[in-house]
């Protein structure tokens, strides 16, 4: 069969609106389960409704670090570890934005581990996408806070005597006021997972587990990225409103998806906003208040 | 233009440098600080989380230092100008960040009320031993700017200058306190909102279409823009090309490296900032900075009560430092004596500045107090002979 020439097609990809074009061809390896997370944030996006020249993203330092890079919205590519409180600084000097924070699991659960849990517990108005690979992919396939015990990476030779965060837990226990987590399989509930996230004030924390091919697959002799899928497709399971104890990752093992934490609480600033507005009464002028009206 | 007269507490204070230092930066227009408690500088936030409030702006207390000096870069992407205050320990983990600031261009201020180190050090006793570390610490090259306060009264009337400094060059100012300076008592006159000049960022009055967030003109100092305005702008701490794209190459690292070096390093003339007591014809040089000028200046007095021929060069901006002005006194002078509260660092500035044409005897202190005037005194008096 002859490959389709992609440039005659006559339709536009409805995601190219979205990516700077310019600097297509991205980075990711073959089956890789980023770009697959990013269409799923495009169509989020879309069915928003929100204007786009106030959404923000911020990403680390990673293979997933690089979305920011690609999105063609206001984006920085930070340090690593460090995309939360840079945008925490950026939602606060500026709260009419939607500012989503877009990194993977090394990046933010590990060197920036210490940022997650904090803004969790401020309930900083940010979303939080956490693309999980299991494994550090830019730097070779080291392994991270999230590689499941038994699985290998290259500075675990011999496999993982680690236990792994339970992220999902993690950002549940800190206070995040919404946790799901999907597959890139489930590429319809990430989606809605990340309109939810665009959509609600606080904290939200998504998990998306995605196929490191190059990496993780290979070294761990799991095949390509669709045997990923094939994994992701029969070993998932959707409880909504599960424990969060109880949704801990084992390799090959079974995988609880769904949303599990949906909640109110106010968020950092809105909390400031009513204190200081009790403590000092009119002299205080509430700080980004078109937004808190909302 | 003329300071916001909500950050400006117009009058005649009693008051330490970490509280001035607080009150410049909130009349300098400063309506963002992030930061971590650490001696001897909490003070400088502990007012600001206090005043804030009532001025319109933001403290935010955050888990570390790391996080407080990149969420101030977040924040100046969202339109506000801003500090982070610390001290060594806190300055050290900060130091990536210095770096992301220099190559994003990022105008921002970093307060730094130094301690003896290294390490934990001495919390509670001054020091002048991160000069060097601010001037290299983050990794790569840069072109910071450091300024070098030794009193509450400029501790307010410099920290305005480092505001402005930061915004027309965008790049990280470091205001260079030390314990005693923070921590000393004396009288600040605040003047009128309308007798304050500061720099307002440079915004770009180009549209979208047209805009390129690191094109720049003769200045090498690109316009800014912040996030929501319908730019739709790029930032990121990897080497860019003009649109702030990644570009993974020599050219691009040549041509962007040696611009952020070279808006400091073309401006060097404009960024000298240094108080010349006497030195013209002047035998012996004192070059002094922070708290130890002003014990330089005790010992300079004595020494010419002495009959000896002694100057003063007390440096206020410490970085770019202020060589020409030196190499040209080397010319005259026979000696110059650099005393400093640590072992031996800006004193290389100026061994490197007089190039041989003049004896220069350092005058080193490991910090915990100050010098005794006395042993200025005695090394001025070696260095006329």
């Amino acid at each position: 069969m002859n490959e389709p020439d992609v440039l005659a097609c006559e339709f536009e990809n409805p995601v190219m609106p979205y990516l700077r074009q310019e600097r297509l061809p991205h980075i990711w390896c073959p089956g890789c389960g980023i770009g697959t997370t990013v269409n799923c944030f495009t169509r989020a996006l879309t069915d928003s409704g929100m204007d786009l020249d106030k959404i923000a993203i911020v990403s680390g330092i990673g293979c997933t670090g690089r979305v920011a890079g690609y999105m063609n919205l206001d984006s920085f590519h930070t340090t690593h570890g460090r995309a939360i409180p840079f945008a925490t600084g950026l939602k606060l000097a500026n709260p009419e934005l939607k500012v989503v924070v877009y990194s993977g699991d090394g990046d933010l659960s590990a060197i920036g581990g210490n940022h997650l849990i904090h803004a969790a517990r401020r309930n900083m108005d940010l979303m939080v996408v956490c693309v999980n690979n299991f494994i550090y992919g830019m730097t070779g396939g080291q392994v991270a806070p999230t590689t499941p015990l038994g699985a290998t990476g290259t500075t675990m030779p011999y496999g993982n005597f680690e236990s792994p965060f339970n992220l999902p837990f993690l950002a549940d226990a800190c206070g995040a006021v919404y946790v799901a987590r999907w597959t890139v399989y489930h590429v319809k509930q990430l989606a809605k997972a990340m309109l939810e996230g665009l959509k609600k004030k606080g904290f939200v924390f998504i998990e998306a587990m995605a196929p490191c091919p190059t990496l993780y697959s290979r070294r761990n002799r799991l095949g390509d990225g669709v045997d990923q899928l094939k994994y992701y497709k029969e070993k998932s399971k959707i409880v909504n409103g599960a424990n969060t104890k109880d949704v801990g990752l084992t390799f090959q093992g079974e995988i609880v998806v769904g949303k599990f934490v949906d909640r109110e609480r106010p968020t950092w600033l809105d909390a400031m906003n009513e204190h200081y507005t009790q403590h000092f009464g009119e002299r205080f002028t509430p700080y980004g208040v078109s937004h808190a009206k909302e | 233009m003329h300071a916001d007269p909500k950050g400006v507490l117009t009058g005649i204070h009693f008051i330490d440098g970490d509280h001035a230092a607080c009150e410049g930066a909130l009349a300098a227009g400063c309506r963002f600080a992030a930061g971590y408690p650490i001696t001897p500088s909490t003070e400088v936030v502990e007012r600001f989380a206090a005043r804030i409030p009532l001025v319109g702006g933001m403290f935010i207390q955050l888990e570390d230092e790391l996080a407080s000096s990149i969420a101030i870069q977040g924040a100046a992407w969202g339109g506000k100008k801003v500090m982070t205050v610390t001290s060594g320990p806190g300055l050290s983990l900060m130091m990536e960040h210095v770096g992301l600031a220099a190559i994003a261009e990022v105008p921002c201020v970093f307060v730094d009320v130094q301690r003896g180190g290294p390490s934990t050090g001495l919390p509670t006793l001054p020091a002048q031993a991160d000069m060097m570390q601010v001037k290299w610490g983050s990794h790569g090259d840069y072109e910071p700017i450091a300024l070098s306060p030794n009193s509450p009264q400029e501790c307010f009337d410099l920290m305005i200058k480092a505001f402005n400094l930061a915004e027309t060059y965008r790049v990280p100012v470091f205001f260079m306190m030390d314990e005693v300076v923070g921590h000393m008592t004396e009288r600040v006159v605040i003047p009128e909102a309308s007798e304050i000049e500061v720099v307002e960022r440079k915004w770009t009055a180009k549209k979208p279409s047209e805009y390129r967030p690191y094109g720049t003109d003769e200045s090498l100092v690109p316009e800014m823009v912040k996030a929501g305005d319908g730019y739709r702008i790029h930032i990121t701490g990897l080497t860019h090309d003009e649109r702030g794209y990644p570009a993974m190459n020599a050219q691009a690292q040549d041509k962007l490296v040696k611009r952020l070096v070279n808006k400091i390093r073309d401006h060097r003339d404009q960024l000298v900032d240094v108080r010349a007591d006497g030195v013209e014809g002047a035998d012996v040089i004192v070059v002094s900075f922070g708290i130890t000028s002003r014990v330089a200046g005790a010992a300079v007095e004595a020494a010419r009560r002495k009959g000896i021929k002694v100057g003063h060069l007390r440096l206020i901006i410490t970085w770019p430092f202020p060589a020409k002005v030196i190499r040209d006194l080397a010319l005259t002078a026979k000696a110059f004596v650099v005393p400093e509260l640590n072992m031996g660092q800006m004193a290389l500035e100026v061994e490197r500045a007089v190039s041989g044409k003049a004896a220069v005897l350092t005058l080193p202190h490991a910090g915990g107090t100050v010098h005794e005037p006395d042993a200025i005194l005695a090394k001025i008096m070696e260095a006329a002979q």
